[in-house]
């Protein structure tokens, strides 16, 4: 039996070795265009804020980790899928055959259609060696136009910050982290970085980037004066990588479409992490989440299906934890609230603490909150279990802080040891 | 044969002496606010509960955590934070549906139980015996991590 997995991010890496656990005999390819050891793009802004060196951002740590397990990495770009033939077609020239496929080739930075956009030093941050780019050109005194406060412009905004530049963020939404945080929070993220020194322009556009006078770009806005900068980080979404799949025959939408075992429409072909629309725990629906929690889970259930064995997705809660300057946020599920549910809510604006739950019926089926570090976890567990809550959404309704008691008062083992019901 | 904590409620009196030998143990502090087990109080009923990790064998936190912080004492069965290697990144503690892996802010790491290495300090500073360290089989955890697995 030969796996192959194209892809070597966290979803290809669990995949293949897990695969490895479940088969100790199958051959194993995990395909990788990029010329690093598989690594981790989440830790990537620890790597700009100089804390940890390249090999701390590398996905497995110990020496050989990969040859250990016989699993055979492979640097090459994956042109085209022949399902029909089980075969493969390399940028090198070379072909590869398949017995199971893994797409795993997990998602890239968008360019919004903006005039100037493709000039030499405007980065993404996405790669290690985006990461290398940005961490030479950036520094103190260095003008910094960051577009986009999204999740991942978020998480490099601490970095860059923190490098001591001259910071402007722009974001045309009316709040930062729009797809993370509802109004209140997402403010409060903003005035806390307007705190710390770093200007934020919400519901503000770039319409151009034209070559500036004594620095490198201007940034033309759609509204007040233009903006100096010697660097411009874009920061603006991330889309499936499923270019490669046209006229493959394997259906996608936003991303690869996968069942419930992460099979794709073509026989021996499966996906998985933020090249999979997966299911989602919350709606039930099918969606690229994009996130680390899910792309590991996608990884490990699609080799237990490659390996023979019926795995079936339960579906991944979607969820986020962010860091910006120090002010901690996460929000899961579905957070946003639904038409036929109610909520709990707690703001405390002077000290940056928020808390907001969304329930249906008695079940907690989303939570943001900010300022908040300890046992945030259990939001996650709640949601998953969908355990009733009883009398304990009345005390959640009147005091959301009390969270973790409910969480125990709720989780049967305890309760019967103690006594609560 | 793998040991694990019992942790039997009702006979908590809410002392804190787990919590303090934890973090003088870990930090070498003693600051409840950063021990590893907590427990909580319930007003109303007038009861304590000690809270901590169960080793879970999903282990959601070192499955997720993206820079392999996360390991497995090969001897005690816990699941361990490497902390010159975690970068704080806090996936872990939105991923443990426990909520029992936290951020240390004063370290910039996260922070679990790792039972001390096989010689827990609570179980040790318990007075009533409401934490006690035993063999695995008898904890009924089992059914507890089930539970908190759960989904539909």
């Amino acid at each position: 039996m030969d796996h192959v997995i194209i892809g070597a991010g966290p979803a290809g890496v669990v995949a293949a070795e897990t695969l490895r656990k479940l088969d100790k005999s199958a051959g194993i390819t995990l395909i990788g265009d990029e010329p690093e050891p598989p690594y981790s793009r989440m830790a990537l802004p620890y790597y700009l804020v100089q804390q940890i060196p390249e090999e701390g951002t590398y996905l497995r740590k110990t020496r050989d980790y990969f040859g250990h397990r016989k699993i055979n990495l492979v640097q090459d770009r994956v042109t085209s899928v022949l399902p029909d033939e089980h075969t493969l077609r390399l940028d090198s020239g070379e072909t590869m055959r398949y017995d199971k496929l893994l797409i795993a080739t997990g998602s890239r930075p968008v360019s919004p259609p903006i005039p100037g956009i493709e000039q030499e030093g405007i980065h993404t941050c996405w790669t290690l060696d985006d990461g290398r780019a940005i961490a030479a050109s950036t520094g103190p005194g260095a003008k910094i136009v960051l577009m986009g406060a999204g999740f991942i412009g978020c998480i490099i905004l601490e970095a860059l910050a923190k490098s001591g530049a001259d910071l402007i963020v722009v974001e045309m939404e009316d709040r930062m982290v729009p797809r993370m945080m509802n109004a209140t929070a997402g403010n409060m993220i903003k005035q806390w970085c307007i705190g710390k020194g770093v200007h934020v322009l919400t519901s503000t556009r770039v319409m151009a980037i034209e070559p500036g006078d004594g620095h490198r770009f201007k940034v033309i806005l759609d509204q007040g004066v233009p903006l100096d900068a010697d660097l411009i980080v874009s920061a603006t979404g991330v889309r499936s990588n499923i270019g490669f799949l046209e006229g493959s025959g394997i259906q996608t939408e936003t991303g690869v479409l996968i069942d419930r075992n992460m099979r794709t429409s073509a026989v021996d072909v499966y996906a998985a992490g933020d090249v999979a629309e997966g299911i989602d725990f919350s709606t039930g629906d099918y969606s690229v989440q994009a996130i680390q929690p899910t792309a590991t889970e996608h990884g490990l259930l699609a080799a237990k299906n490659m390996a023979g064995l019926d795995a079936r997705h339960k579906g991944s809660i979607n969820m986020n934890v962010l860091d910006t300057l120090g002010l901690i946020s996460s929000s899961f599920g579905l957070w946003m609230g639904t038409d036929k549910g109610d909520s709990a809510e707690q703001v405390n604006p002077a000290r940056y603490q928020y808390l907001n739950l969304q329930f249906e019926e008695d079940v907690l089926v989303g939570a943001t909150t900010l300022g908040l570090t300890l046992h945030v976890g259990v939001l996650r567990g709640l949601i998953q279990t969908r355990v009733r809550l009883g009398k304990w959404k009345e005390r959640l309704k009147a005091d959301p802080s009390r969270i973790m008691e409910a969480y125990l008062a709720c989780t049967q083992p305890v309760s019967i040891n103690t006594g609560l019901f | 044969m793998l040991k694990a904590l019992q942790i039997e409620p009702a006979k908590c009196t809410g002392c804190l002496q787990c919590e303090l030998a934890c973090s003088w143990e870990n930090e070498q502090v003693f600051n409840p606010s950063k021990s590893r087990i907590k427990v909580f109080t319930f007003h109303d009923e007038g009861r304590f509960v000690p809270y901590t990790c169960t080793q879970c064998t999903e282990a959601w936190c070192m499955q997720t955590c993206p820079v392999d912080a996360i390991v497995i004492n090969e001897t005690t069965g816990a699941k361990e934070v490497i902390e010159e290697v975690c970068v704080g990144c806090k996936v872990c503690t939105i991923a443990c549906p426990f909520g029992t892996i936290n951020y240390n802010s004063s370290s910039g790491k996260v922070i679990k139980c790792d039972l001390c290495g096989g010689e827990p300090e609570c179980a040790k500073a318990c007075p009533t015996d409401a934490i006690t360290y035993v063999d695995a089989d008898h904890t009924g955890l089992a059914r507890m991590r089930a539970h908190a697995a759960g989904g539909d």
